[in-house]
C-alpha cells in the first residue's frame, strides 16, 4: 500500500494536444479515489501516466515516497484493469489471473494455488477453466479484477471498469467493487465519466476539465458546494439550476423575481454586481401558492423520476426546475413557486463559488 | 412448364459439363498411377504397384521430394520469422511514411520473383556466389514473398488490441516476455496462415529453382516434373501420374491440418 502524489504533471501528446496541465494531486494511503470528467479531458492519460504507460512531458509521479517519473510500468509495483479488461485470449481463467505471478518467477503449484484462492473469492470457482472468451460482461470483470488482486501491487489503477457492464449489474459491480476496496485496503485510483458512480463509491474525488482539476473533495463536499458552475453543472443526476442575477441591495435579483442572499455568500457580495445563483432542483421547495422569496412562474414540463417529479418552470422566460414528491405534483399551465433553501443555494461570481 | 423442365436439364448439363471439367483431372490423377498403361483417358485401375516401384527407382525423384521439403520449410521458417518481427514493429511503432513504404514493397516483390526480374536475379545470384545453392534460394524465395507477407501480418495485428501488451507489461513482463506469452499466441492463426501460403507457394514455384539450380541433385519435385520423359521424348505418363500423386499428397494433408487446427478457409482473408 502507498500513497500517490503527483507534482506539476504535464502530458502533451505529439501532434500537440495538451492533455494534463501541470496536475497536482495527492491520493493518501488506503484511499479510494474517483477521477471524474467529461470524455476526452484526460482521465485516460493521467491514469496511464500514473502506470508508466505514457511518459510524462513534465513533472513528477511519486508513489509510497519514491519518485517513479523515470520508472518502466513493470517497476512500478501498481496494477491497472483497463477498460477493455485485457484478458489474454488464449489463456484460461486461472492462467488469467496467475499471470503476474508468472513473470514474477512463482512456482507453478504455488500459483495456481494463490489464483484458485483469489477466484475463489471473487466467486469464481466454476469458472476457472473458462476462456475469457465464454465468459459474461460481469464475469470477465471479476476476472480482471482478481488478476490484480493476485499482483499484490502497491496501487490498483481502474479505467471505467463498469462502463461495459449493462445497467442492473454496473448497480451491483459497484457495490461490490467498493466493498472489496474496503477490505483490501489498497490505495485504488477509479476513473469515470459517471458522476452518480463517483458519487456513490469514492472516498475523495477530483472533477477534471480538458486537463485541469476544477475541485477535490469528498462526495458530499463536491456535491453540496461545487467550486466552479463548471463542476456544478456536471455533478448530481438533475443539473443543477444556475440563473444569471444581480445584487440588489441586501437581495438577489434573478430571473426577474427577488430572492434572498444564500447563507454561504452573506456578506460577501457588493451591491449591483452580476453573478449565477446556482441552486439544486431537489433543494427546492414547491408550493403551487405564493411564498415571499420564491421563483414563480408557469408550470412547462413535468417528468416522472419514480419516487418524485421533476417539474420545469417557465419564470420570465427562464426554465427552472424543482423536484416534487409524489403525489403533489402541478399539471403543465399551473402557476408554480419554487422557493430555494437559504442554506444550500450558491452564488457563482465570474464561475467561482463565493 | 415444358420450358421449366427443359431450363432444368439444360442448367444441369451446364454444371455437369463444368464439374467434369474439373473433376476428371483429378479423377485420371487418383487413377493413372494405379493403372499398368495409363493413357489421357480415365480408366478402372487395374491396382499395380509398378508405378510407384519405378518412382522409387528413379535416382532423382524422391530426392527431389526432400529437395521441395527443404525450400519450402526453410522458406517458411524465414518468412514467418521476418514477416512477424517486421509486422509487429511496423503495427505498433508510428514512423513516418510507413504507410507509403509498406505498398512500395509490395508493388516491388510482384516485380522480384516475377519473369521481369529473371536476368537481374541470375546475375546477382551469380556475383553472390549463391547460384546452384538452396540456401541462395531460399533467400531468394523469402524476399519475394516477405512484402506480401508482412502486408497481411500486419493488418493482421493492428486489428489485435494493445491492451493485452500494455497489460502485461504494467504486470512487469519485458519485452521477449510479452512477444512470447501474448503476441505470438495471440496472432497465432495469422502466423499459421502465412506459413501454408509460404509453403505452398514455394512447393509449387517452377520458375526460379529452374532457373537457379543446375545441379540436377538440388532440384526440387516441381522442376523433376518437368525432366520426366521417355527414351523416345513422349510424356511419361505412368511416371508424371505417381509422381504427381507423391508431389500433391503432403499439400492437401498440410490443408486439412491446418484447415482443422484453426479452423479457416483459404479464401484469400485471413480469419480473426
Ligand atoms: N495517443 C494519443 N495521441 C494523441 N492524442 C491523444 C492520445 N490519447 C489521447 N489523446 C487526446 O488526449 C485527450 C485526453 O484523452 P483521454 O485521456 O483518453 O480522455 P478521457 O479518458 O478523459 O476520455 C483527448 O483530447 C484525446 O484526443
Ligand atoms: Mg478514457
Amino acid at each position: 500500500m502507498a500513497a500517490i502524489e503527483l507534482r506539476g504533471l504535464t502530458k502533451v501528446y505529439p501532434g500537440g494536444v495538451k492533455a494534463l496541465d501541470s496536475l497536482d494531486l495527492d491520493i493518501p494511503d488506503g484511499e479510494f479515489f474517483a477521477l471524474l470528467g467529461p470524455s476526452g479531458c484526460g482521465k485516460t492519460t493521467l491514469l496511464r501516466t500514473i502506470a508508466g504507460l505514457e511518459t510524462a512531458t513534465g513533472g513528477a509521479v511519486v508513489i509510497g515516497d519514491r519518485d517513479v517519473t523515470g520508472v518502466q510500468p513493470g517497476g512500478r509495483d501498481v496494477a491497472m484493469v483497463f477498460q477493455d479488461y485485457a484478458l489474454f485470449p488464449h489463456m484460461d481463467v486461472t492462467d488469467n489471473i496467475a499471470y503476474p505471478l508468472r513473470i514474477k518467477k512463482v512456482a507453478k503449484g504455488a500459483r495456481r494455488e494463490k489464483a484458485e484462492e483469489v477466484g475463489a473469492r471473487l466467486g469464481l470457482e466454476r469458472l476457472m477453466d473458462r476462456r475469457p472468451g465464454q465468459l459474461s460482461g460481469g464475469q470477465q470483470q471479476r476476472v480482471a479484477l482478481a488478476r490484480v488482486m493476485a499482483t499484490q501491487a502497491q496501487a490498483f489503477l481502474f479505467d471505467e471498469p463498469l462502463s461495459n457492464l449493462d445497467a442492473r449489474l454496473r448497480l451491483e459491480a459497484r457495490t461490490f467493487l467498493k466493498k472489496l476496496q474496503r477490505e483490501l485496503g489498497v490505495t485504488t485510483v477509479f476513473v469515470t465519466h459517471d458522476q452518480a458512480e463517483a458519487l456513490a463509491m469514492a472516498d475523495r474525488m477530483a472533477v477534471m476539465e480538458a486537463g485541469h482539476i476544477r475541485q477535490i473533495g469528498t462526495p458530499a463536499e463536491v456535491f453540496q458546494r461545487p467550486a466552479n458552475t463548471f463542476v456544478a453543472g456536471f455533478i448530481g443526476s438533475t443539473p443543477m439550476n444556475l440563473l444569471d442575477g444581480a445584487v440588489r441591495g441586501d437581495t438577489l435579483e434573478v430571473a426577474g423575481c427577488k430572492v434572498s442572499v444564500p447563507a454561504s455568500a452573506e456578506g460577501r457580495l457588493t451591491g449591483g454586481e452580476k453573478i449565477v445563483y446556482g441552486v439544486r432542483p431537489e433543494y427546492m421547495a414547491y408550493s403551487a401558492g405564493p411564498a415571499e422569496g420564491a421563483l414563480s412562474g408557469k408550470v412547462a414540463i413535468v417528468e416522472n423520476l419514480g419516487a418524485s417529479h421533476l417539474v420545469t418552470l417557465d419564470v420570465n422566460d427562464v426554465l427552472v426546475q424543482a423536484v416534487v414528491p409524489e403525489g403533489s405534483e402541478p399539471a403543465v399551465g399551473d402557476d408554480g413557486h419554487a422557493l430555494p433553501r437559504r442554506d444550500r443555494a450558491l452564488v457563482y461570481r465570474d464561475g467561482e463559488l463565493v | 412448364m415444358t420450358r421449366f423442365v427443359l431450363g432444368r436439364i439444360g442448367f444441369s448439363t451446364l454444371i455437369a459439363v463444368l464439374l467434369a471439367f474439373f473433376t476428371i483431372p483429378l479423377l485420371w490423377l487418383v487413377t493413372a498411377p494405379f493403372t499398368s498403361d495409363p493413357s489421357y483417358e480415365v480408366k478402372v485401375p487395374d491396382f499395380t504397384w509398378d508405378n510407384f516401384q519405378a518412382v522409387v527407382e528413379h535416382p532423382y525423384a524422391l530426392p527431389s521430394l526432400y529437395n521441395s521439403l527443404i525450400l519450402s520449410v526453410g522458406t517458411a521458417v524465414l518468412v514467418v520469422l521476418l514477416a512477424a518481427l517486421a509486422a509487429y514493429a511496423l503495427s505498433r511503432v508510428r514512423l513516418p511514411g510507413r504507410d507509403a513504404l509498406l505498398y512500395a514493397l509490395l508493388l516491388l516483390s510482384s516485380i522480384i520473383t516475377g519473369t521481369a526480374a529473371m536476368v537481374p536475379l541470375f546475375q546477382l545470384a551469380v556475383e553472390l556466389n549463391l547460384i546452384d545453392s538452396q540456401l541462395g534460394l531460399i533467400l531468394i524465395l523469402t524476399g519475394g514473398l516477405l512484402p506480401a507477407a508482412i502486408f497481411m501480418l500486419k493488418d493482421f495485428m493492428d486489428s489485435t488490441p494493445k491492451s493485452y501488451e500494455e497489460s502485461a507489461r504494467v504486470f512487469g513482463a519485458s519485452p521477449l516476455q510479452i512477444v512470447r506469452h501474448v503476441v505470438v499466441p495471440v496472432v497465432r492463426p495469422g502466423l499459421a496462415t502465412i506459413a501454408v501460403w509460404s509453403l505452398a507457394n514455394v512447393w509449387g514455384n517452377f520458375l526460379m529453382p529452374y532457373l537457379l539450380l543446375s545441379d540436377v541433385e538440388k532440384q526440387p519435385a516441381a522442376v523433376i516434373t518437368y525432366t520426366l520423359y521417355t527414351e523416345g521424348g513422349q510424356a511419361n505418363l505412368s511416371m508424371l501420374s505417381t509422381f504427381g500423386l507423391l508431389y500433391s499428397i503432403p499439400v492437401v494433408l498440410m490443408y486439412l491440418f491446418v484447415s482443422k487446427k484453426y479452423g479457416f478457409r483459404f479464401h484469400g482473408g485471413i480469419k480473426r
